[in-house]
């Protein structure tokens, strides 16, 4: 007798809930379109400013250059910008020697996947010794995308960017986005592989400038489609929490 | 099981994209066999009865002495026309003034022609057609692929047998087609389109002062500016009006250096569309300029005739060989130019017209003698009309003796007749030209849209049957024999009709229709069957339906990504670029769709490689595995699938080593594996690269081998065994010792060269003679089985209800025991697996069979090798390491293929056996991989000629065998793929066996379901099993028949193209053969796999006989 009364209340808590959890959604996508458009900006800030600066800068021409202030650029917004937001797991401990150690971790990780991002553009076809400096450039170029990212979002465990990148395997907007941007910037240089072959001679044919292109191209289109995509979506994701 | 209907359906396939090859390459292909025979002087005009008249196939008082052949490439008419009314000339126009006003001052001695050449209009064709008088034709069926050097006679040839000195300067083509012919050459390189400069800042460094001084006979200058220009800006442009200014001035500083006894040619080869390309047969590209000039005259005064008459490219060359007083080439199909013939006063216009008319007389001459040569070589001519013609030939020349052969003449009746004549002859030439240019010189677009839409609607039949196998394979009289029967009928009565209406039965037309009707037929009935399959329940097909239901689709068949990389693979069959990368295209795309397979089981949350600590989100894990069996089972396949992908995607950076080059790759260098042994001089690098290829071939032999032990195949005494257990070896050690025989240098031996030249011989017969002896004995009993008896009594094992039912057919016997035995089977597989014939299990087996888990794996796995093995022997010895790379490539895909498998399928896969698409893309892919990574490349100059001979003394080898050598080397990766296509198949049972071992072994020893039934389960379901071969073939089928389909369309597209003749039609043929090979040998592969399915049934029922007795 005493459970009947309880149960509107209850499901009204659940309505509550869902609620909550709608607006909580809403201010982090929010949140998410102004870190996602500071990042875009600033690869634009890293194509403009150098060129205002420096003299005989152009992305064709000094491809190089432009690909360093841009991998430099993402990397150090990307990096304050998740620490500002704190998106990142919590620490379970918080000691100084804990931070060291999740950071050398971290940096272990990028460079561990930068080789591995090298090699595998090696083995689909990119010269094996000449241009092995551009080669690495673009394997940093697409460490940075998308391995930063899993380091800044997941934290160094390789487990959770496993779980990330499987259909359920997201916990909060911050994963479903890291999925998209990955995803987009992986097959923005796979696509940028294709004008490779054609005999156009453009400028931007040479190795690896098409395909560094196209990931910047498709690492920027994943950031504006996380959000929309989202957003548009927010009813149908639910996220479990740990 | 239904062997024949589905072999047959697989058959019919293939026929329908034969004819629609077949419809479409002679619409494209423009056919015509090479006379190699050359015109000499002392070719006598009449036949030999006639000994009264002496007259000689050459003039002995040639018109000219030399002459200056000028090419501007690409000249289009419109360049070389000059129109003083245009107020406003666009940047092509009125450039060239120098000819017309020369036309316009000395009308006797220059006039300017519209010149027409015959599609393809590329330069190299053109080339070909106006120096020997003939339509060269794509597919010039000539003595030797190997080279590009002109075969015909041609007016080159001749000009050098006649003592002419021809220098020659410009672009480099020449010097391919006519190597050491000229007595001095100066070529210039013609491919890079780009440059406008180089070739004709060269040429006019020489061209004068080469005029000037008197080294020569004859000058032939090409120049490419022009050409270039147009495909580099287009025609309307400002280049243009430069460089066509430079010609201009080049014209006017040729002609003032000329001399009386030189005659100035100006020649365009062909023209050029308003966007400056050229390939095809619109009127801009056919029509170039022709400007003849001489300072003594050329031409009757008062004759030049207001609109010149169009004419024929070849026409150039009688006229050029008779002015220069040398044989017309052999071949020629050309007619002279009769107004350059009628020389001297206007009043003595007899002699003007015996001229011509003995000019006509000797080109006619030639061009029937050519005829009939030709319609000896081939039949493709009309006989008909090839009789006529000669009707024509006779009476003029009997005119023509008539009228010139008594030496009195005069009077008008005479003139007249003699006017009659030469119009009979020019009438002649004519009919000649027009018969052999529809034969040789047209695409004919009905017959390519024929061809495309059969070919198209075999793709769709294909893809109908790979996609709705079961219902397909559940009618097959509604689906194959009716469609069948419809398309004869259709085909007779076409055939029929036309033999009725027009006594002559045109073989394309009928096959044409038999196979439209018939594809028709096909689809009409597949959609009715469709339609009524929802209301008819039909039980079996209900029953289907239901397992498909059931089986809710696995993760990876619907093709959403390898839909797309399939599609990518065709569309970069049109174009340039990417047919010439092609070879690394297809690693590419092999590449990106390994990479995916993971990727893709991780999105699905099927790759269970770090799961097991994080158990508490049970989201993310599949339904199945709940034991920790299974899961460890789970993460085993895992690794090996990432282990595989890895691997795989290795060893296809690897098989880049072994690429050979094409022309258009600039700064690529072919393999050295590529080079043969004999043609290395170092000592050390070549036992080396020895030892290396014998290692690789004992790694092949040694693999299949412990594979076939492993699985327990090995035990048995069958001569299929002994085939694998000796045959294999013997022929691995026969292909070593002519590896050795063949590398070593023949100075080495000293007196041993006889030997050394029999062992050449002896050793490839030897490995041709075990290989047909292999596949006889496999073909004949195939069953690498070994079966133990044991003595306990048979008759206590069979359950009761057996008993029962012993009063019935033998048949139904049969159906009730079979599933007995094979429960005894089942448990004693295991056994054998192990081969520990001492460790029984639980029940008392009566029968053990080993191997007879793979039984229809080790027979295919068993030709294969062997086959592997001739087809290495025929390449160089290199490329046994790139035979090995094959081997493990394959058995990687094979593994990820059943990993995947399982993984996205979990639980019981029984009855359920369809190969998933990405598996079969990327079995095909691999096929064109390895045609690019054992060093074959789509041209034909790439074709690997040596293996042509090898185990045939090459002095009466005839054409059969050293063509059928040259097919199995040139698409050996082909052939490889596509017989051992049903392996696809058989791969995730046999693979299933380790796996359920395990599983088994913890689940405890009595469950039947979960022990190894491996490739048993095929004859548990005879029907899902024809279907499931049916469905393997057709996908298999498919994806080769869509890239055919797709180069076929690009050939038919960018038949205008520039590359067309260079890339795309070769890149086609290639594709055709290499789908017929693929065809022939999927056809084969599933013929065995069917052989050892009726063997297998043999085998049971003798057994159960035994057994039951």
């Amino acid at each position: 007798m005493e459970s009947l009364p309880q149960q509107p209340n209850y499901s009204y808590d659940i309505a509550i809930e869902v609620k909550e959890k709608v607006t909580m959604k809403d201010i982090e996508i929010k949140g998410m379109v102004s870190a996602h458009c500071i990042i875009a900006v600033s690869i634009v800030m890293a194509t403009i400013v150098p060129a205002v600066l420096l003299d005989d800068f152009s992305v064709y021409g000094t491809h190089l250059v432009w690909l360093y202030i841009c991998t430099g650029g993402v990397a150090a917004v990307n990096i304050a910008i998740y620490t500002v937001l704190g998106v990142s797991p919590p620490a379970k401990k918080n000691t100084l020697s804990h931070k060291v150690t999740k950071v050398s971790k971290s940096c272990l990780y990028f460079m561990f996947s930068c080789l591995l991002f090298h090699g595998i553009i090696v083995l689909y076809g990119a010269p094996l010794l000449e241009s092995a400096s551009e080669t690495f450039s673009f394997a940093v170029l697409l460490s940075t995308f998308t391995t930063l990212r899993c380091l800044c979002i997941l934290g160094p465990n390789g487990q959770a960017w496993i779980r990330v990148f499987s259909r359920n395997g997201a916990m909060s907007i911050w994963d479903t986005s890291l999925q998209i941007t990955t995803a987009s910037s992986v097959i923005g240089a796979w696509l940028g592989a294709f004008p490779l072959p054609l005999d156009w001679e453009r400028p931007w044919q040479v190795w690896p400038i098409s395909c560094t292109l196209g990931a910047t191209l498709g690492f920027v289109a994943g950031l504006f489609i996380a959000p929309i995509w989202i957003h548009w979506h927010r009813k149908q994701l639910t996220y479990k929490s740990k | 099981m239904k062997r024949v209907p589905v072999l047959a359906l697989v058959l019919w396939i293939c026929l329908l994209f034969y004819v629609g090859i077949w419809i479409f390459l002679s619409g494209f292909l423009l056919v015509k066999v090479e006379v190699n025979r050359s015109s000499s002087c002392k070719d006598e005009l009449f036949s030999k009865h006639d000994s009264s008249h002496t007259e000689h196939f050459c003039w002995s008082e040639p018109r000219f002495k030399r002459a200056v052949i000028l090419i501007i490439d690409a000249l289009q008419f419109d360049f070389a026309r000059f129109d003083p009314e245009i107020k406003d000339p666009r940047h092509f126009q009125n450039k060239l003034g120098v000819l017309s006003e020369v036309v316009a001052s000395r009308p006797a001695h220059a006039r300017l022609y519209p010149f027409r050449a015959d599609p393809p209009t590329t330069t190299m064709q053109r080339i070909k057609g106006f120096t020997t008088g003939s339509l060269p034709t794509f597919v010039d069926v000539c003595s030797n692929f190997g080279t590009n050097a002109i075969q015909e006679d041609n007016l080159i040839h001749q000009l050098g047998q006649n003592g002419k000195r021809v220098v020659f300067m410009g672009d480099d083509t020449w010097e391919n087609l006519f190597p050491n012919q000229f007595h001095r050459s100066l070529p210039f390189p013609s491919f890079i389109v780009k440059d406008l400069h180089t070739v004709d800042n060269g040429i006019l460094q020489h061209l004068y002062s080469t005029v000037e001084s008197s080294d020569w006979d004859v000058v032939i200058a090409h120049f490419l500016g022009v050409d270039h220009c147009g495909h580099r800006y287009g025609p309307d442009h400002q280049a243009m009006a430069d460089k066509l200014t430079q010609m201009d001035q080049v014209i006017r500083s040729v002609i003032e250096r000329l001399q009386n006894d030189t005659l100035l040619v100006v020649l365009g080869d062909h023209g050029m569309t308003d966007t400056g390309d050229h390939g095809g047969d619109s009127q801009k590209e056919t029509d170039a300029a022709l400007f003849l000039y001489s300072p003594s005259a050329l031409f009757t005064a008062g004759q030049e005739k207001a609109l010149q008459e169009v004419v024929p490219q070849i026409d150039l060359v009688p006229t050029l060989a008779q002015l220069l007083g040398i044989p017309i080439p052999y071949s020629n199909i050309g007619k002279v130019m009769v107004e350059l013939f009628a020389l001297g006063s206007p009043e003595d216009q007899s002699a003007q017209e015996r001229r011509q008319a003995e000019a006509l007389w000797i080109n006619a001459n030639q061009v029937n003698s050519y005829l009939d040569t030709y319609s000896l070589a081939n039949k493709d001519l009309s006989p008909v009309i090839l009789a006529h013609l000669k009707d024509t030939f006779l009476l003029a020349a009997a005119e023509y003796k008539a009228l010139f052969g008594v030496p009195l003449a005069g009077g008008p009746e005479h003139s007249s007749r003699v006017q009659a004549l030469i119009a009979t002859f020019q009438q002649y030439l004519n009919q000649v030209r027009e018969t052999c240019q529809a034969s040789w010189a047209r695409f004919h677009p009905l017959r390519m849209v024929a061809g495309i839409a059969v070919l198209a609607a075999a793709c769709a039949l294909c893809f109908i049957t790979s996609d709705f196998a079961d219902v397909v394979g559940a009618s097959y009289r509604r689906l194959l024999w009716i469609p069948v029967v419809c398309g004869a009928v259709a085909g007779g009565g076409v055939a029929l009709w036309q033999f009725v209406t027009r006594s002559e039965v045109d073989v394309l037309s009928s096959l044409g229709m038999a196979a439209l009707v018939s594809q028709l037929s096909f689809f009409w009935n597949f959609c009715r069957r469709k339609a009524t399959r929802v209301f008819a329940h039909n039980p079996s097909d209900l029953l289907n339906a239901a397992a498909d239901a059931a089986q809710h689709r696995p993760a990876l068949t619907w093709p959403s990504v390898p839909l797309v990389i399939f599609f990518l693979r065709c569309a970069s069959l049109f174009s340039d670029s990417y047919v010439v990368a092609e070879g690394r295209v297809a690693t590419f795309l092999l590449s990106s769709l390994a990479i995916y397979i993971p990727v893709q089981l991780n999105w699905a949350g099927r790759l269970l490689l770090l799961f097991e600590a994080q158990k508490s989100t049970p989201t993310c894990l599949p339904p199945q595995p709940s034991t920790p069996a299974a899961s460890s089972s789970y993460k085993k396949e895992s690794l090996t699938l990432l282990g595989c992908t890895g691997f795989l995607v290795a060893s296809l950076y690897a098989s880049h080593s072994f690429h050979g080059c094409r022309d258009e790759q600039g700064g690529c260098e072919p393999s050295a594996f590529l080079t043969p042994l004999s043609g290395l001089r170092d000592i050390q690098l070549r036992n080396f690269r020895y030892l290396l290829s014998v290692s690789s071939i004992i790694a092949w032999v040694c693999l299949v081998r412990r594979w076939m032990r492993h699985y327990g195949n090995m035990n048995s005494k069958s001569p299929a065994v002994l085939v694998a257990r000796f045959g294999l070896p013997l022929v691995a050690m026969f292909v070593c010792l002519y590896w050795a025989m063949s590398s070593a240098p023949y100075e080495g031996f000293g007196n041993l060269q006889e030997v050394v030249k029999l062992a050449l011989l002896v050793f490839p017969r030897a490995v041709y003679v075990l290989f047909g002896l292999g596949v006889a004995v496999v073909c004949w009993d195939p069953l690498m089985v070994f079966l133990k008896t044991r003595k306990e009594p048979a008759t206590s094992l069979l359950p009761p209800t057996y008993r029962a039912s012993t009063g019935v057919s033998l048949q139904a016997e049969l159906q009730h025991l079979i599933p007995h035995i094979y429960q005894r089977m089942r448990k004693s597989l295991r056994a054998g697996e192990r081969e520990g014939a001492g460790r029984e299990d639980d029940g008392q087996p009566t029968v053990e069979a080993y191997g007879l888990g793979t039984v229809y794996s080790a027979p295919l796995l068993l030709v294969l090798a062997l086959l592997g093995l001739v087809l290495a022997m025929l390449h160089p010895e290199g490329l046994m390491l790139s035979f090995m790379l094959l081997l493990l490539q394959a058995c990687a895909i094979l593994h990820m293929h059943s990993a995947a498998t399982s993984l996205s399928t979990p639980g019981s896969r029984a009855g359920c056996f369809s190969v998933s698409w990405f598996a079969v893309l990327m079995w095909g892919l691999a096929a064109t991989q390895f045609f690019y990574s054992t060093g074959h490349l789509p041209t034909f100059p790439s074709i690997q000629w040596n293996s042509a001979f090898v185990g045939l003394s090459e002095v009466h080898a005839g054409h059969l065998a050293p063509a059928l050598l040259v097919t199995l080397n040139t698409f050996s990766s082909q052939i490889l793929f596509a017989v051992s296509c049903p392996l696809l198949l058989l791969w995730p049972l046999v693979c299933e066996s380790t796996k359920a071992g395990k599983r088994g072994r913890r689940a405890g020893e009595g469950e039947d379901r979960e022990e190894a039934v491996m490739e048993m389960r095929l004859r548990e379901n005879p029907d899902r099993f024809s279907t499931a071969l049916l469905q393997l073939g057709a996908r298999y089928l498919f994806i080769h028949g869509a890239q055919l389909l797709a180069s076929v369309c690009a050939a038919a597209i960018l038949r205008r193209h520039l590359m067309v003749w260079k890339i795309f039609a070769p890149k086609l043929i290639f594709e055709a053969s290499g789908f017929a090979v693929t065809s022939v040998c999927v056809l084969l592969g599933l013929a065995l796999v069917m052989r050892v399915d009726s063997a297998v049934s043999d085998w049971f029922k003798r057994l159960i006989p035994d057994h039951s007795r």
